[in-house]
């Protein structure tokens, strides 16, 4: 790729920063390029957050019907799988996924919110009181 | 105290790290010398690797790799902790490496990472970033995927030390003990070319190389009829994300080692190395096309066989012509 044909299409970078790229000048020689970005790389990224997104709405509409309890919503946002949020909160699998139920989550003690809270970085409340809309 | 180190923007986090980790030690070795001896380039599927519970594609070796390697060619010796469970320890010993005044490579989880825009946040554990100074309990950060130095808090620090799941950093850190006076960079590029065409033509498993860009090549055909338009596109853009996404320097690394070649050409004297380079950039503009052409197919979300067709068609062709340039190096370096 050429120095002048380095896309600069904003995208994912947000205005955050800028990607280096390689390219090569006017005499051939490879130099490295300040890229905003490149609209194939901002689909494919849009791509896997709707994928996210869609996990969250799955989990609200469990939590709705009372199949799933909060933390299904939020381990969803944060893109975890119950084998991550286990390694997070330091239990077993077995026990998130008794959490993920309204009935194993009414059971859990303040200590044990506090540490699922922790990890999602917000409050006991928040958690415990999430409504989806 | 801040300690006076430069940081260079640099395409890939875990070559730019040591380029940097080098630099300050007064060894001047671009990103593309590293990424070259170290053997970076690569091809490899993996259907039993499952990343978000998408068959991995990568166009690099294992994290750790390229830089283990690129080390030991170069006869320089790091310094490698890990502390798992502990991260007192580890922010602890970061400081005490710090106040002698050394730069520390880290490990670092990016889900956490707070001056990453959003867009770049997922749960991948091997990234690499250079932390060189602290005040005030704020750490400075040379990150080389980002254009600007950063700065973490403690907290913020020892979270992303401490990311959880596959390739947890477990508060990984690194730094150069010894760096040979004399470096005998001509016979560690040697060793590196000679690496990468070996991985790229002759390792006796269909999934690597270009044998395993073929296979996967088959494979894609598939996905419309077997996975359904949604996974088949998820799938496809996974592909185009390990290409292109945070850190390649553009078409899965095959700029940067078309750059490396233009290196090798002047050090060795050499202008058959500076042609090679120009076949290269032709490879790496094919690969930007797949990844243009994928990125269209995966928009639409489209099952149409012809699309994923074209696509493998495409990455047939480009195998054909990774293959004829590694046949091709393999005459120069012998």
């Amino acid at each position: 790729m050429e120095k002048d044909k380095v896309p600069q299409d904003e995208g994912i970078t947000q205005g955050i920063t800028r990607e280096v790229q390689y390219a090569v000048d006017e005499n051939g020689k490879y130099t490295k390029v300040f890229s905003k970005g490149w609209e194939p790389k901002n689909i494919v990224n849009d791509i896997a957050w709707d994928d996210i997104k869609e996990n969250m709405e799955i989990a609200n509409e469990k939590i709705k019907s009372g199949k799933a309890s909060p933390i299904m919503y939020f381990m969803a946002k944060n893109q975890m799988t119950p084998r991550l949020l286990a390694d997070y909160v330091e239990i077993p699998k077995w026990k998130v996924k008794r959490h993920l139920k309204p009935k194993g989550f009414s059971k859990l003690k303040t200590e044990q919110l506090e540490t699922y809270a922790k990890t999602f970085e917000i409050s006991v409340e928040e958690l415990v009181n999430y409504k989806p809309e | 105290m801040k300690l006076d180190f430069e940081h260079v923007p640099a395409g890939h986090c875990e070559n730019g790290v040591i380029s940097s980790l080098l630099r300050y030690h007064g060894l001047n070795l671009s990103e593309a010398m590293i990424f070259g001896i170290g053997g970076g380039y690569f091809f490899a599927y993996m259907p039993f690797v499952k990343v978000n519970g998408i068959p991995l594609a990568s166009f690099r070796p294992v994290p750790g790799m390229i830089f283990a390697r690129a080390a030991k060619r170069l006869g320089i010796k790091m310094k490698k902790q890990t502390f798992r469970k502990q991260p007192k320890r580890a922010m602890d010993e970061l400081d005490k490496v710090l106040e002698k005044k050394l730069p520390v490579g880290i490990q670092a989880g990016v889900y956490h990472l707070s001056y990453f825009p959003p867009a770049y946040r997922f749960h991948f554990n091997a990234h690499n970033m250079t932390v060189y100074g602290k005040e005030n309990g704020i750490y400075y950060i040379s990150d080389p995927v980002m254009e600007y130095p950063t700065t973490l808090t403690h907290e913020e620090l020892k979270k992303v030390r401490y990311a959880k799941g596959p390739l947890s950093p477990n508060g990984k850190m690194y730094y150069p003990i010894q760096i040979p006076e004399e470096i005998d960079l001509k016979s560690a590029i040697k060793k590196g070319i000679k690496q990468t065409v070996e991985w790229m033509l002759n390792i006796p498993v269909p999934l690597f190389g270009v044998k395993g860009i073929r296979y996967l090549s088959k494979r894609l055909r598939k996905w419309p009829e077997k996975l359904g338009p949604k996974k088949a596109a998820a799938y496809l853009a996974q592909m185009v994300r390990m290409l292109e996404e945070i850190g390649t320097g553009g078409a899965g690394f095959r700029f940067i080692y078309a750059a490396f070649l233009q290196e090798v050409a002047e050090i060795y004297q050499d202008n058959r190395y500076f042609e090679l380079s120009k076949e290269m950039t032709k490879i790496g503009d094919k690969w930007r096309k797949f990844s243009s052409l994928a990125a269209q197919t995966c928009k639409g979300r489209t099952s149409d066989p012809d699309a994923y067709n074209t696509v493998a068609d495409l990455m047939l062709e480009i195998a054909d012509d990774e293959q004829k340039f590694f046949m091709e190096l393999k005459k120069l370096i012998d």
